[in-house]
């Protein structure tokens, strides 16, 4: 457990000192919901109904771009190889980084969620909403984005070979998202989404660590 | 101050082993064994796949023929042996925002060692006057030191070296025959690829040979 913590204390450490890539990822995920409205136009209740998808693509584009650093710079400078050996197991670690990876890369663009509600025009009720959709459903992002991650670390322009691998996997999610933010079609069905997409974010929660882990030794063979 | 504990009485023993990469035959047939205590160069050509057999000890490849076994005479336990080895490759796996003693406090914590040893391990190796710096304001050599460093934080009976002593000057490489003496007398086994003589006592050298890449295992 200690060991545990520690991957993920370090991670953290490592991805506020290089404070810059975050602040970019934030920026990032800000300016889409920038360029919608000014694309759209002013229809504030056009902007309304696509807000959560808009959301969802912004935090869906946004976990791509953040991809290539979960396992990148370990793999770069040894650190992977040397952890093959820790005391504990291999996925164990890439667990511990899958859960580093979501708290520096997809917090903050959770906690950033708001700024994209204003410029989206949506109400307190639909931004809570979308909130809750967006903590229930990113877990799965990332762990799809932790396999393709996995895979395309050993090439070394790999950027965009993962996004299109997982591009496929993630169209659930963002489905269910989605879903789960739209009030329209009744309470009942708003839940059911929700719990889709949290059954979804639990079953690849649990399976993507030994899918990475796998992945991550073959490229080292 | 050298740590005195001993290791319990263990036995590498590598048999017929044989090792494909990337669909070519690297290595055939290689046989040696280590007993507590005792240290084994690997010597050979550069590219003649000593990196190779470190990696495969510490069982990260999949082995074409052969085996490898790691345990006592009459208790064989394969599996044990990736919890009971420290593998020290060309990269230094050192993090330049983090500080000497955070990179080494985490390697700690990873392998299961005392975090009071992380200070000594810096003395050691000789880093004490840089404990709080950014590992990225390191020279080369002080990287290399700092990678040594991760030996001594966490008790691992095997030690698989890569050139242990590249970029190192000359009290570096008498550091490291220090560290791995110290290591053999605790009882501990160290298999060191490197190209320089270093001056260890209870050592053997394996001289490692070209496999006949593109034929049949010779």
């Amino acid at each position: 457990m200690k060991a545990f913590l520690s991957i993920i204390r370090r991670d953290i450490k490592l991805a506020t000192s290089s404070f810059g890539d975050m602040l970019t990822l934030v920026l990032f995920f800000i300016m889409i919901g920038v360029i919608v409205p000014i694309a759209i136009g002013p229809d504030k209740n056009l902007l309304a109904s696509i807000a959560p998808g808009v959301i969802w693509i912004a935090a869906f584009l946004s976990s791509l771009l953040a991809l290539d650093k979960m396992f990148r710079q370990d793999f770069d400078d040894g650190s992977l190889l040397a952890m093959r050996h820790a005391s504990i197991s291999f996925e164990a670690i890439v667990f511990a980084k899958l859960i580093a990876h979501w708290l520096t890369s997809i917090l903050p663009l959770i906690i950033a969620t708001p700024m994209l509600a204003l410029m989206l025009n949506m109400n307190t009720q639909i931004l809570i909403y979308t909130i809750i959709s967006l903590l229930v459903g990113t877990p799965a992002l990332i762990s799809f984005g932790a396999v393709g991650a996995a895979i395309t670390v050993s090439l070394r322009r790999g950027g965009l070979i993962a996004p299109v691998l997982i591009l496929p996997l993630s169209l659930p999610i963002l489905i269910f998202g989605v879903s789960a933010i739209k009030l329209g079609t009744g309470a009942g069905t708003q839940s059911a989404a929700l719990l889709i997409l949290g059954a979804i974010s639990l079953i690849t929660v649990a399976f993507t660590p030994f899918a990475s882990a796998l992945a991550l030794k073959l490229t080292q063979e | 101050m050298p740590n005195k504990e001993a290791y319990s009485s263990q036995q590498l023993n590598v048999s017929k082993l044989s090792l494909i990469r990337s669909e070519r035959l690297i290595l055939s047939d290689v046989n040696f064994s280590a007993k507590s205590g005792s240290g084994i160069f690997l010597r050979g050509d550069n590219g003649v796949g000593k990196t190779t057999l470190l990696m495969a000890i510490a069982g990260y490849l999949h082995i074409g023929a052969g085996k490898i076994t790691w345990g006592t005479d009459n208790n064989e336990e394969e599996n044990s042996l990736i919890e009971n080895l420290h593998f020290i490759a060309h990269q230094d796996a050192i993090k330049p925002t983090l500080s000497l003693k955070e990179n080494l406090m985490f390697w700690c914590s990873l392998y299961g060692g005392a975090p009071e040893k992380v200070i000594d391990a810096l003395k050691i190796v000789g880093l004490s006057h840089a404990i709080d710096f950014e590992a990225g304001l390191l020279s080369a050599g002080q990287k290399k030191r700092l990678s040594l460093a991760r030996l001594l934080v966490a008790n691992r009976a095997l030690w698989l070296l890569d050139e242990p002593t590249s970029s190192l000057d000359k009290q570096g490489d008498e550091l490291v025959v220090s560290l791995i003496d110290n290591h053999l007398e605790r009882g501990g086994i160290a298999i060191i690829a490197t190209h320089l003589d270093l001056n260890i006592k209870n050592a053997k050298t394996l001289i490692l040979e070209k496999a006949n890449q593109y034929g049949e295992i010779a």
